[in-house]
């Protein structure tokens, strides 16, 4: 919704990224890499371990120089302009801390301090449910807490858009989904979020667009649902039939992706037109459809397709 | 947001402030800094046989010669021990990487720890001169410009060798192996086991041309009232040049 608003009001995207390409050691990372990221959009990067993911959003972030092709911050260069874009762009990143015997509220002193107009700590604190973990040592800080408090600093300095990079691994589910929340609340504020993950639940559940990389590549780029749909099988059907089926009969189904055999059980990837097929079939046949389970493909089946990760 | 009403620190302040109160929460960090050297000058003090002239020394007792020894020592636990690991678990834990994605440069992370550890050092410098005075009777620096500049660029050697120390060190572990390592060679030529005044005339010779050999002179001669002598504050200028300059070479942030 968000995004049809702001391309009516006819802004630019608040994120540019085109051509982009990296090597490192003779091995291209990202490798012509182009996509936008409109203001108030969440906006999430998927692929699997070693696609390039974290190297593209570095390059967004100013920490490393593009070997070749474009990144704009709201039309700033992030690594000639770092210190505008710094002021706009707040970061969480992988794998990173802070010095283990700083508390959660010198942190958050320490950080606002960086910026010409920072946000309120307390309040900030106080949404991340810091509140009574001021006096507390990062080192102390549970997985939730730490994560938490970096996003707190990655807000801080008022930014237009925050970069959260594999913001929940090693969280609990139960954490994890608090922190989901936080990312709808931050995003409600009306701060752009770049998300990368390898979670496709976080991606689906969040995300308003999803470019999913592999390899350094755009393998697709749509929003959740088109990826879902885009993938060969976007339904899978499976039941027991009374009697075995014809596997001629089934191989003539419409949009058919799948068929799978095991233990008299049938399990068939394609699309609603398939079922509908496989329905009529089997009642022309007079055939019992036992235990029978229709459900939507996720963005799991999607993202498999997509990046070949299922095939190798 | 009521921001404007908020006053605001200059970020470099701010990093000099917490890398201060986080320095203050490592008490090893501070006893060997601070209290050791002074502690093994009273030791050291409490010996009769140290409190009698020695021919050898040129007739300044051995608690004289120890001052500008532990001073040098404070130096070498300040820049070399201390320092290395705490900027090589910054860049380790991906703290500097962190800082590098704000207006703030990480360097002002690493300019406060120089001045926190410098002025650490100072400050055992000025005790270890107070105890030696107060307790063994041992005369202040006679010259004092000249002591006071020698000081100075003992300093600045120190914590080149341990910026150098931290950049070419890609882990805390691997940091505090070099930092050992380089220790005992310098403790040596600081003079710890034996001072400089008192070494055989050839090994005098060769320690002079070692940082803190050089500072060991100079900071003697200061101390007997002569301006330290051009060659000696000449060398500590060019090592802390070629330190600085290879450690700004070879620092990595990440």
């Amino acid at each position: 919704m968000t995004t049809t608003q702001s391309a009516a009001r006819g802004t630019r995207p608040l994120i540019e990224v085109s051509g982009l390409r990296k090597v490192y050691a003779g091995r291209a990372v990202v490798d012509g890499l182009s996509f936008t990221v409109a203001e108030g959009e969440i906006f999430g990067i998927l692929g699997p371990n070693g696609a390039g993911k974290t190297t593209a959003v570095e390059c967004v972030e100013g920490l490393r120089v593009p070997d070749a092709g474009r990144v704009r911050v709201a039309g700033l260069d992030p690594v000639a302009d770092h210190d505008q874009v710094t002021c706009i762009l707040g970061a969480q990143l992988q794998e990173s801390e802070l010095q283990p015997k700083l508390t959660v509220r010198e942190a958050l002193e320490l950080y606002a301090a960086f910026y010409p107009d920072p946000a309120d700590w307390r309040p900030l604190a106080e949404r991340l449910r810091l509140t009574d973990k001021l006096g507390t040592r990062f080192a102390k800080l549970s997985g939730g807490q730490k994560q938490r408090l970096f996003i707190a600093l990655a807000l801080i300095g008022n930014p237009r858009v925050v970069v959260l990079d594999e913001l929940t691994t090693g969280l609990d589910p139960r954490a994890r989904r608090d922190t989901w929340q936080l990312i709808e609340d931050v995003r409600d504020s009306g701060v752009t979020v770049l998300l990368v993950t390898h979670f496709m639940e976080e991606a689906q559940r969040l995300c308003d667009r999803i470019a999913v990389i592999d390899q350094g590549r755009i393998a697709a780029l749509d929003t959740p649902a088109g990826l879902i749909s885009r993938a060969a099988a976007s339904t899978v059907m499976s039941f027991t039939p009374s009697v075995p089926l014809d596997e001629e009969a089934l191989r003539d189904l419409p949009a058919l992706a799948s068929v799978e055999h095991k233990d008299g059980r049938v399990t068939l990837g394609g699309t609603d037109e398939t079922v509908n097929a496989v329905l009529t079939l089997l009642a022309r046949h007079h055939i019992t459809a036992h235990q029978l389970r229709v459900s939507d493909a996720t963005l799991d089946d999607a993202f498999l397709d997509l990046t070949g990760v299922g095939q190798s | 947001m009521s921001t404007a009403t908020l006053t605001r620190t200059s970020p470099n302040r701010a990093v000099l402030r917490t890398e201060l109160r986080l320095f203050g929460r490592e008490p090893a960090g501070l006893f060997w800094i601070v209290v050791f050297p002074t502690v093994l000058l009273v030791i050291l003090g409490s010996i009769p046989s140290f409190r009698e002239a020695d021919k050898s020394l040129g007739g300044i007792r051995l608690v004289d010669a120890y001052v500008p020894v532990t001073v040098l020592l404070a130096m070498i636990m300040s820049g070399l021990q201390s320092m290395p690991p705490v900027i090589t678990g910054y860049r380790e834990r991906g703290i500097l990487r962190r800082m590098s994605t704000t207006p703030v440069r990480p360097a002002a992370l690493l300019g406060a720890q120089m001045g926190i550890h410098g002025a650490a050092a100072l400050c055992s410098a000025v005790l270890s001169l107070a105890v030696g005075r107060i307790a063994f009777g041992v005369p202040l620096p006679r010259h004092a410009a000249g002591y006071l500049l020698a000081l100075v660029l003992a300093v600045l050697v120190a914590l080149a060798l341990g910026a150098l120390v931290s950049a070419l060190s890609r882990t805390t572990k691997i940091s505090n192996a070099i930092g050992s390592v380089v220790f005992f060679p310098m403790m040596f030529c600081a003079g710890v086991w034996l001072p400089v005044q008192a070494m055989p005339g050839a090994l005098a010779h060769i320690v002079a041309y070692s940082p803190f050999g050089a500072a060991a002179e100079a900071l003697g001669q200061a101390a007997a009232g002569d301006w330290p002598s051009w060659s000696h504050l000449g060398v500590l200028a060019v090592w802390t040049l070629l330190l600085s300059g290879a450690a700004s070479r070879w620092f990595r942030w990440e």
